[in-house]
């Protein structure tokens, strides 16, 4: 999403801050996968939880209703449904709140055992954490008003406007995609969203993971064209721990196989 | 040291932002002058539906944020099917707002005129209105000027709220200049530069004509 691509942007003074954040809290571990001769699926089978970090603020994928309290999304579902295909019922998962800022630390503090949060596999994040196979390919792509003549991104032609927000790499992506188009630049996504909705513009890009939220909250809006650029996403897991990495892709194909997968997706996620 | 080559690398950029943000300003400078003297008749005139009006209109304006009343414009009117860029609505908005500022400092200069002039005219036989224009006026008009000059003044740097609706001006170009080189003090400090271009000439113009009345008097 934009703003983990802003922190791509930031660079490497990030990943090497929390390289170094996290050399420096060691100590801090909970043991969950102290070091990485120790098996840590013995690990997490004799703690009996599996600590997942997934974010709460993220409608669709990790979002803690306000009413309820529950944290729920397609993350969330879907690191239970891997929880249970490597453990069984043997093990509980715990969910813990990660942002963008502090889902590497956490993890490599073994605050967290892994990361299902909307968090895209790059190779300067593989420096530092290792990732399971893609779980969601995420992508920039259009939402807009159901029955719109922009069907995808070939449509944004001269004389239509599309929105997004500073700050994130979504607006130089369109103007690579759609060059005549006319781009307009909002603070925040509420606010392209209430320009969308108010007939500011014609389509509002970013990636599609947030795009879904927002049709979710409005079943006048639609995500329409598929992607035009590419942000898989990754279950992140500490350096180092490939016994658990395989088990998570073990688990993750069997889920793709099962039709398991699917069900969850198409719960969450409307195309 | 400032990185010069933000300025010269992005200059397209600078210059269309500030080009807008002129325009803005200009549009700005004379719609709210009309409409600020417009008021500030209303709330002088002997009809006190008018006055009525004219306090309505600079206590409800004046007391709300600049950024509010740009985003009724802008958004707000979209419920009555009315849709305004924000380019457009962003001017709307900076003009109503100014005016109501103006308004009063109109008002404040014409009633400092002592009462005994309006009456010593009405007495030779004049009426109101050429009271008004040949006696009380052109009186008001020097204690009215540096106030208003002031509100000229916020009026170009206020214009900077425009570019959070997309208004085009010079500070959402600052915006999108900013995330294209990440080089934040700088690229702002350039933004400030520009807007002294347009209000250092501005403030030395109302300081002129401010001199020149003193003298005439």
């Amino acid at each position: 999403m934009g703003k983990v691509k802003k922190w791509l942007a930031a660079g490497l003074v990030f990943i090497l801050a929390a390289a170094l954040v996290a050399g420096c809290g060691k100590s801090k571990s909970t043991g969950g996968s102290g070091s990485a001769s120790d098996d840590p699926i013995k690990k997490i089978e004799d703690r009996g939880k599996l600590v997942v970090g997934v974010k709460y603020d993220t409608y669709l994928f990790g979002y803690k209703d306000p009413k309820t309290g529950n944290v729920e999304g397609f993350d969330v579902d879907i690191a239970k449904a891997i929880s249970k295909k490597i453990f069984g019922d043997k093990v509980k998962v715990e969910l813990k709140e990660v942002t963008s800022k502090t889902r590497i630390p956490m993890l490599q503090n073994g605050d967290v055992d892994m990361v299902v949060a909307t968090m895209t596999i790059s190779p300067d994040r593989k420096k530092v954490v290792d990732f399971s196979d893609v779980y969601f390919d995420a992508g920039q792509s259009l939402l807009v008003k159901k029955g719109s003549k922009i069907k995808s991104v070939k449509d944004l032609t001269k004389g239509t406007k599309v929105l997004t927000v500073k700050g994130a790499t979504s607006g130089d992506n369109v103007r690579k995609a759609a060059p005549d188009t006319t781009v307009l630049e909002y603070e925040n996504y509420q606010e392209a969203f209430t320009a969308l909705k108010s007939g500011k513009g014609d389509a509002l890009t970013t990636d599609n993971s947030i795009l879904y939220g927002m049709a979710a909250q409005d079943s006048n809006y639609q995500v329409v064209g598929g992607t035009f650029t590419k942000e898989p996403y990754g279950i992140a897991m500490k350096k180092g721990n490939t016994k658990l990495v395989k088990a998570v892709n073990k688990a993750l194909k069997e889920l793709k196989d099962s039709g398991e997968y699917d069900k969850i997706k198409n719960k969450w996620i409307k195309e | 040291m400032l990185d010069f080559s933000i300025l010269t690398d992005n200059i397209d950029l600078y210059m269309k932002g500030f080009v807008n943000t002129i325009k803005i300003s200009i549009i700005g400078l004379v719609a709210s002058f009309i409409l600020g003297n417009l008021i500030a008749v209303f709330r002088l005139a002997p009809v006190k539906l008018l006055n009525f009006i004219g306090a309505v209109y600079v206590e409800v304006i004046r007391n709300i944020p600049l950024i509010l009343t740009g985003f009724f414009f802008y958004n707000g009117l979209s419920y009555f099917h009315i849709n305004l860029s924000g380019f457009i609505a962003g001017t709307i908005a900076l003009s109503i707002y100014t005016a109501a500022f103006i308004a009063e400092a109109v008002r404040a200069g014409i009633q400092s005129v002592d009462k005994g002039q309006l009456e010593a005219a009405r007495s030779t036989g004049l009426t109101y209105t050429q009271a008004m224009r040949y006696v009380v006026l052109p009186q008001a008009i020097k204690i009215v000027i540096p106030p208003i000059g002031n509100q000229f003044l916020n009026l170009v740097k206020n214009s900077s709220i425009l570019g959070v609706f997309a208004g085009l001006d010079l500070m959402y170009y600052a915006d999108l200049i900013h995330e294209k080189t990440w080089i934040t003090f700088d690229t702002y400090i350039f933004v400030g530069m520009f807007y002294l271009i347009l209000t250092i000439p501005l403030s030395l113009l109302v300081n002129y004509l401010e001199r020149r009345l003193a003298r005439s008097s």
